[in-house]
């Protein structure tokens, strides 16, 4: 096992380097650059001589390649180096967002796994009953229904339901404070998002879920069960839903890796300062080095999250070796 | 008080008939006065909760920076030399002291203008401000040292010298008269920072802030929030009101509708679309105020001279002539920030064009077939009957891409094919500085009006290198450095006349409709005054909360 997780560790490096060499380069090929946005986007006049030492001062005046080995020895010492726009370490300016965009990936995550895991057993195993077809109804309009929009129409709900119920409207609040501080506020805060979000999450989980049981539920060591004279709950739980839950654990983990990094319009919506707004920003300012630094970090999320995921595979299927 | 005197005192007469009707009208109409006077009295206390309608700018240095969401954010913190009266921030032409004590008459045939500063004004490090830190900051600005950057370097073109003979004299020389810098002086940039502090690290304000404003940083977020709280050392007697700020960055128009809804934020200074503000008055009714203004920012539709036929000047002539201003202004007003017709001067400004002189250039004739029938001949002359374009726009909705679609639609009803190429800003720019575009919408936005100044960036680009017009034209040039040294504001409106036909009759680029600001606030938020420009009046020292 342990052997399996260096060998996993170590693939990280060419992969790293090669998301490390992509994102150099495109975010080179977009036209214009971080100083003329810095300089000019307010509309007003500016000094042509300020670009010249804008570049300068940011290095952007060296020829790319010794950029680019800059930019790969920093990674290999795990310094991102300082952000184009604001000045700030990249690892700071992340570091900064991290923790509104992980609670919200965690709390998203409950919400699908407690939603998706039970209503996809339920689905499947009371298949095409109007049980079935309420919870695919609810799980198509999930995967339909895009977060922003639900964000967006959650909010106005909120405010719409507070004004004519209690007479003042009322919204969640604007500020992250941290969870140990004000939990009230934290969570006021987080819950619409998590809600908006979990339940696209929970609708691809429940149908994953669903599908996953109705297959595991045809194997023979299920009929074995029923045979043995197994009760009902017991064949579902013990034999049934553990082993159908390996696909499942697989897309909640991609889709919680997804979250990090991936929240770019719930995160405007709700005026979240994470992850994803941050990944805005440092496009739309053309901030090469918080880019490449974003990119790290969100490569290193998935591949941390896949073995993750590898590793629990193990654990709910003894069957799985690694070596 | 003395209200309140008058008051007492006509009540306590003895009155009969005729005369006690009378008087008790006289008390009425008193105590009505006295209640308005009573509401105007500012409070102290409270927190304003504001929107700062951008991510977070840069850095903290203002020096440097550009972007309005530095001036929002840190402006409260800061003195300036001299400002735009916050009383009547709306004249372009009223200027008064913040850290002088008297605002200067010039001397030395307007070559020396000699401040003088006031005493006992403390840094929030609890250090004097004095003569000599004014001297420092301003010379980063004019004088940046290598390796330093200064993003307003250009507008102090005419400033020889400035030193500080001792510790509450600053003096500025000039290398010619010009009426530009006072205005100039009054950018609300200019931030009167330590001279210790810049002496040990010209870099240190970029990432911090102290400085001897109404209000002392408490918090800062990155990328989130801003907090002050009142300063009890501000100089300015009685100011600052609010025992503290909150300002909260959200670029997402909904975001901020929603805060001032729910009254989680009383404002943002910038401006909103008259949808969010008609929607923010539906629902809130009185609890909401809203203040308006012309704005001193503009779009500029911009052909590239180096690229045919635009090198024509009958074919960029049709494209003005084919523009209805009048008409595309009062309707465009309804869905996007822009209002006033005007051209290269802000039209609030005494060297603004009259209506009547506007009428008389390219672009603004008042009759609009008379003017698109023009059109056609010139593109039939040049022989560009089908003539078709790509204008490059910017990836902003408001107005850029409003702009952009209604001048599509102008031009095709003289047969003109355009398309839009809308990128986001990056992109943008680097299509106008690399030539490559046909046609660009650019936006001209300044801060305190100041027309000599601000028309520069009309210039050539062999003078103005961020001309994207790419055309050459002495005769201009000529007309605005005579315009830059007069210092009769008559003759100076003349020039600027000239100046501004030249533009037009070479059709080199046109001013369209300037935007309008729109601020719709809580109604408990009082004493702030919009102005012609989002950057200026931010220092909230004057701003109180009648709650």
């Amino acid at each position: 096992m342990l052997s399996y997780v260096i060998k996993r560790v170590l693939l990280v490096i060419p992969t790293l380097l090669g998301a490390a060499a992509l994102v150099f380069v495109l975010m080179r090929l977009i036209p214009g650059d971080v100083c003329v946005v810095r300089l000019g986007s307010s509309g007003g006049t500016f000094d042509p001589k300020a670009i010249a030492l804008c570049h300068a001062e940011l290095g952007m005046d060296r020829p790319v390649l010794i950029q680019f080995l800059d930019f790969v020895w920093g990674c290999m010492r795990l310094d991102f180096g300082t952000s184009m726009w604001s000045g700030r370490p990249v690892t700071t300016e992340i570091l900064a967002r991290l923790p509104i965009s992980l609670e919200i990936a965690i709390l998203a995550t409950l919400v699908a796994i407690v939603i998706a895991i039970p209503l996809g057993a339920i689905s499947a195993v009371m298949q095409n009953t109007w049980i079935d077809h309420v919870v695919r109804i609810f799980a198509v309009g999930g995967i339909a229904t895009p977060s922003f929009w639900l964000g967006i129409m959650s909010i106005l709900f909120v405010l719409n339901f507070t004004s004519a119920v209690f007479g003042k409207p009322w919204m969640p609040p604007i500020e992250y404070v941290p969870i140990w501080e004000d939990p009230i506020h934290n969570l006021s805060m987080a819950m619409l998002p998590a809600i908006t979000v979990g339940y696209r999450y929970a609708a691809v989980s429940m149908r994953m879920t669903r599908s996953a049981m109705l297959e595991v539920m045809q194997e023979d060591y299920i009929r074995t069960a029923r045979a043995k004279g197994l009760i009902r709950k017991l064949i579902i739980n013990r034999h049934a839903l553990k082993n159908a839950l390996l696909p499942v654990v697989t897309l909640i983990g991609i889709e919680f890796a997804f979250l990090i990094g991936g929240l770019v319009v719930t995160e405007q919506v709700f005026n979240l300062n994470g992850v994803g707004r941050l990944f805005v920003q440092a496009v739309q300012n053309q901030d090469y080095t918080l880019t490449q630094g974003l990119v790290m970090l969100t490569v290193i999320i998935f591949v941390v999250c896949n073995l993750i995921v590898d590793l629990l595979y193990a654990w709910l299927d003894p069957r799985i070796r690694y070596s | 008080m003395s209200g309140m005197s008058r008051e007492e005192e006509t009540m306590t007469r003895k009155d009969t008939g005729t005369h006690r009707i009378l008087k008790f009208g006289l008390a009425a109409m008193v105590a009505v006065g006295v209640t308005a006077a009573v509401a105007e009295t500012p409070k102290r206390g409270g927190v304003l909760t504001f929107m700062i309608p951008a991510d977070a700018g840069p850095s903290h240095d203002g020096h440097r920076e550009t972007t309005f969401a530095v001036v929002h954010a840190t402006a409260p913190f800061y003195s300036v030399l001299i400002r735009v009266n916050p009383s009547n921030p709306s004249s372009t032409t009223d200027f008064q002291c913040d850290l002088c004590t008297e605002m200067p008459k010039p001397t030395d045939n307007g070559l020396t203008y000699m401040f003088k500063i006031r005493k006992g004004v403390k840094f929030h490090d609890g250090s004097l401000l004095n003569a000599q830190d004014v001297a420092a900051s301003w010379s980063k600005i004019v004088f940046p040292p290598k390796g330093v950057a200064s993003a307003r370097q250009n507008n102090f073109v005419m400033v020889e010298s400035i030193k500080a003979p001792d510790d509450e004299t600053v003096v500025f020389k000039l290398k010619f008269a010009t009426l530009t810098f006072l205005p100039a002086l009054a950018d609300p940039y200019t931030y009167i920072y330590s001279k210790k502090k810049l002496d040990q690290d010209m870099h240190w304000y970029e990432k911090n802030i102290m400085g001897s404003g109404p209000f002392k940083l408490t918090d800062y977020q990155v990328g989130q929030s801003i907090k002050g709280e009142r300063n009890p050392d501000y100089y300015h007697k009685g100011q600052p009101y609010l025992d503290g700020f909150v300002g909260v960055f959200a670029p997402k128009q909904t975001v901020r509708t929603d805060a001032i809804r729910a009254d989680r934020a009383a404002l943002e200074f910038r401006s909103v679309p008259v949808s969010a503000k008609d929607q923010l008055v539906k629902e809130l009714g009185d609890k909401i105020t809203v203040q308006e203004s012309d704005w001193n920012c503009g779009n500029v539709v911009t052909p590239n001279h180096k690229r045919k036929p635009f090198d024509d000047v009958r074919v960029r002539k049709a494209l003005f002539l084919a523009v209805d201003q009048w008409k595309g202004a009062q309707a465009l007003s309804k869905i996007a920030i822009i209002k006033t017709v005007g051209s290269i001067v802000f039209p609030g400004s005494p060297l603004a064009a009259t209506k009547e002189e506007l009428q008389q250039l390219v672009g603004y004739w008042p009759d609009i077939e008379k003017s698109r029938a023009e059109a056609r001949r010139l593109l039939k002359e040049a022989g560009q009957e089908n003539l078709a374009f790509e204008l490059l726009n910017r990836n902003v909705d408001q107005p850029y891409k409003i702009v952009g679609t209604w001048l599509v639609d102008e031009w095709s009803k003289v047969g003109i094919k355009a398309t839009q190429k809308v990128v986001p800003t990056g992109p943008w720019f680097d299509g106008m500085r690399s030539a490559d575009f046909d046609v660009a919408l650019e936006a001209n936005c300044q801060n305190v009006v100041n027309p000599i100044a601000d028309v520069g960036r009309w210039l050539p680009n062999e003078v103005y290198s961020e001309n994207y017009g790419y055309f050459s034209d002495p005769q201009m040039i000529e007309i605005y450095n005579r315009m830059l040294k007069e210092t009769d504001m008559a003759k100076a409106r003349v020039l600027m006349r000239q100046f501004e036909k030249r533009i037009n009759d070479e059709a080199h680029q046109l001013a369209v409709t300037y935007w309008y600001r729109v601020v719709p606030m809580r109604s408990y938020v009082k004493g702030w005054k919009i102005s012609p420009s989002h950057y200026l009046n931010q220092d909230l020292a004057n701003i109180w909360l009648d709650k």
